[in-house]
């Protein structure tokens, strides 16, 4: 390496968590509990832990609780509610599994602090709907980022994670990572016995609505870069429902989430000219019936369902749709409610209120159904294909410990973990409660005495991957010319590199208009998604020639790397499933029905790293739960 | 809320607008309350405001929201309801053995039934449910 010399420093450990979000705060916590002084735990988070992840700014609600202890709900019920939002296809131990252990979660969060709203009648919390518990919520990630740094033995924080490394002698088998120091750029070298991936979903793989300086204005987070789906994929592990991504509607332009406003404040919205859309009407009822039967029936209506019905009125030029605020904020408590709901997780929606003389006492707000997003811990499936719990899994979902990926040692939580959505922020930690006691039962049982390989010529050569970006920017920003307008590093132009603004606007231009964005409505078809494979490839050929001029744009380019990789694995699953599944959220063109009898399977991928191919997996559904 | 007085230029600046998510920590977390938030050009017309304050004494936050139009909101909601860094560790939790049970840390005291249901078991296990959840130990340490 010339222009840059980075210093590399090598961290052993057992278990390496890699993210300081909700599940990788879970993990760290009952990993260290079950571990005590026999295995060291070591969290690597590419922010901080203090405010890391889609929890940043904080929520108003607690999306999944059971309420066991107030004889609401069984994780059984939870188990057929998810089902019909998935439209059959789940992974029910593993959302069962979640669902048992959700509850002493969210009791501990009430201990450690978090102001959790309780209806002063029963005693027991105050619910938003059958799942959702309110809170006071501005400081949730604090709150639970300081019970990980108290679990940790080791944290790294502004350290990026690039690349998983395998063993050199146990082949299929996870060994540590590397990744750099986002503000020194040290070159970080981890050595583990097991490793869990809790790095949260993708955004910004699809070209957002969001334009220009608002361009980062998107619902899940813009740091929600997609790494431990591609770590993985890389590494060899399997995915699943990949072709599941998230469209949710939101409020327009601030992205502000519609739930508190259904749900607590009980408000309905209407197409643009006042005819009645949520809850949906009875004949949008009787249509959805007849085209996706019993999961139309299902109360309260499948997500996706409800966000088909904005997208069939954007098409017929009926929408925006409003949500009818005024009709209900008529007390002053109901206008805090709304103000709180999105100062507590969504601040930029009342700026858009505030900029636009939108009293939402008066007057309605618009709603658009967002860009898709890649992501297992909401009201979608998408992730890694997971080993399920040892005493409910059926055998063929049980290969390893609990929430091992089919790469050994290698572990997942959160939105990594597929097939096993609606989870959200309290079942994201529970999940990474789970991983951690799995890994940690791991490593001090039969990984007891294994010992990662990793040659020096690995990590020297992966130092010279991860810096390249650099090196190429040092070694032709000789002939880069600007723009007379000040906006760089947009119009940076070089023969010889393209920046990351550049790269990501090339791959969100491909997914936007060849695989269901949003500026198709959502749809694509066979055709338009082998085109997308083909300039993908041009794309990834292309990556050899990205340049970063700094350690921010490095950053920025490892993220889009990554979101690169599941952009491809996306294309190809969505190519798989060759029917309409989830008709808000991706639309076959060419197979618009819906086909249970042929499609109610699991698509699952794993690209080979040795060979670069792609295989297909179509595995079973099996239902635990009647 | 108040800013840096006669503050004619800003020393801090956004490293990558266009990344923003506008989550406003930079804003909640500046101790000399110096940051401000000019929300996205491309679809927030001008004059609005909103300013928050992060107090973590009292365990308040409070927001002032200023709309184009002169129209002023004023909000106080809490934030925690324990003292910052008073989180027990794990490690200072009663050590267990059944590190080969499904059981989690705290359960299934925690859980408010007797056992961790299993699929068919759920039901039942409501019947029995108790009201009080009990840890192990008192997870914040009181000073
Ligand atoms: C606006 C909004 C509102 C929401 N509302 C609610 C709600 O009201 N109730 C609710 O329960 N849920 C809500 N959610 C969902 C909830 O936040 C997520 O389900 C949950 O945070 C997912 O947890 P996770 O651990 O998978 O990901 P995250 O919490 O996002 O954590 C992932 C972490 O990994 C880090 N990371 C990523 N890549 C790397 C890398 N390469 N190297 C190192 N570190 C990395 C990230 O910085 C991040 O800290 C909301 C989400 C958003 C965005
Ligand atoms: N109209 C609705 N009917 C039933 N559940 C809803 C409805 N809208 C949202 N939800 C549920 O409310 C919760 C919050 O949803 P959102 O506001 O859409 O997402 S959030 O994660 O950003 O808060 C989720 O559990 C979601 O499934």
């Amino acid at each position: 390496m010339s222009a840059i010399n980075p210093r590399t420093k090598i961290v052993d450990t057992d278990i390496l968590v890699v993210g300081g979000g909700m599940s990788g705060s879970g993990a760290t916590w009952e990993a260290k509990f079950w571990c005590r002084g026999k295995c060291k735990v070591t969290v690597v988070e590419k922010s901080t832990l203090e405010r890391g992840g889609a929890v940043a700014m904080g929520l108003s609600a607690i999306n999944m609780y059971m309420g066991m202890r107030c004889r609401e709900n069984t994780p059984e019920d939870f188990v057929r509610y998810v089902r019909n939002e998935f439209f059959g296809i789940l992974r029910e131990d593993l959302v069962y599994d979640i669902a048992r252990h959700v509850d002493s979660t969210v009791h501990l969060f009430e201990r450690w602090g978090l102001p959790i709203w309780v209806d002063e009648k029963t005693g027991c919390y105050q619910r938003e709907g059958r799942w959702q518990v309110m809170i006071h919520g501005e400081s949730y990630k604090p709150i639970v980022g300081e019970a990980a740094r108290k679990a940790a033995d080791e944290v790294y924080e502004r350290v990026m994670l690039t690349h998983l490394l395998l063993d050199e002698r146990v082949p299929n088998r996870v060994a540590g990572a590397v990744g750099f120091g986002v503000r020194d750029g040290t070159f970080y070298v981890f050595r583990a016995k097991a490793v869990i991936l809790t790095t949260g979903g993708a955004t910004l793989i699809y070209r957002p609505r969001a334009t220009g300086e608002g361009l980062g204005r998107v619902w899940y987070a813009p740091w929600a870069s997609g790494s431990g789906y591609a770590m993985a994929i890389m590494a060899g592990a399997e995915t699943t429902s990949l072709e599941s991504r998230l469209v949710v509607v939101r409020f327009k332009d601030g992205y502000g989430p519609v739930g508190a406003w259904y749900l607590l404040i009980k408000t309905r919205s209407t197409d643009l000219y006042g005819e009645q859309r949520e809850p949906l009407p009875q004949d949008m009822m009787e249509r959805y019936k007849s085209l996706y039967g019993k999961y139309a029936e299902a109360k309260p209506t499948p997500t996706t369902l409800r966000v088909l019905a904005v997208i069939e009125d954007l098409m017929k030029g009926r929408a925006p749709h409003l949500m009818q605020t005024q009709e209900r904020l008529t007390t002053q408590e109901a206008i805090n409610e709304g103000f709180e709901d999105f100062l507590d997780m969504t601040i930029s929606q009342v700026n858009v209120w505030a900029g636009q003389n939108i009293h939402p006492q008066q007057r309605p707000s618009e709603l658009m159904p967002t860009e898709p997003y890649i992501m297992g811990s909401h009201a979608s499936p998408a992730g890694m294909w997971a080993s399920g719990p040892a005493d409910i899994a059926p055998p063929e979902y049980r290969w390893g410990p609990n929430r091992m990926l089919t790469v050994e040692g290698l572990f997942c939580a959160g939105d990594i973990c597929g097939a096993s959505g609606h989870k959200f922020s309290s079942g994201s930690f529970t999940e990474g409660r789970i991983a951690g006691k799995s890994a940690a039962r791991y490593v001090l049982t039969q990984a007891r005495d294994y010992r990662p390989t990793i040659s020096s010529d690995t990590i020297e050569r992966y130092k010279e991957v991860v810096f390249r970006p650099m090196e190429w920017y040092e070694a032709n920003k000789g002939v880069t010319t600007h723009s007379a307008a000040r906006v760089d590093p947009w119009f940076d132009i070089n023969p010889n590199y393209i920046n990351w603004f550049q790269f990501m606007t090339r791959l969100q231009k491909i997914m936007d208009e060849y695989v269901a964005g949003w500026s198709t409505y959502y749809q694509t078809n066979e055709p338009l998604l082998n085109r997308a494979l083909e300039l993908l490839q041009f794309l990834r050929e292309d990556f050899r020639f990205v340049g970063a001029a700094n350690l921010h744009e490095l950053l920025r380019v490892w993220e889009f790397y990554h979101r690169m990789v599941v952009a491809e694995a996306v294309t190809r699953s969505i190519l798989a499933r060759k029917e309409t599944r989830f008709p808000g959220y991706t639309i076959r063109a060419d197979y618009p029905a819906l086909d249970d009898e042929k499609w109610h399977v699991f698509v699952n991928l794993r690209y080979d790293p040795r060979t670069g191919n792609w295989d297909v997996y179509y595995r079973p559904v099996i239902h635990i739960i009647d | 809320m108040q800013f840096v007085p006669g503050l004619k230029y800003r020393r801090s600046y956004n490293a990558d607008p266009i990344s923003c998510w506008e989550c406003y920590n930079c804003v909640k977390y500046c101790p000399e309350h110096a940051v401000e938030v000019r929300s996205y050009a491309d679809f927030v017309p001008l004059g609005g405001r909103v300013i928050p304050l992060r107090d973590t004494k009292n365990n308040v936050i409070y927001w002032r929201v200023e709309y184009r139009d002169g129209t002023i909101y004023e909000f106080a909601f809490p934030i925690r309801t324990t003292p910052w860094d008073s989180i027990r560790p794990p490690t200072e939790w009663p050590e267990r053995t059944d590190l080969d049970s499904e059981y989690l840390s705290g359960e299934p005291d925690a859980l408010g039934i007797p056992e961790l249901p299993v699929p068919g078991k759920g039901p039942e296990l409501l019947e029995k449910a108790t009201r009080d959840v009990k840890f192990p130990v008192d997870p914040i340490k009181r000073r």
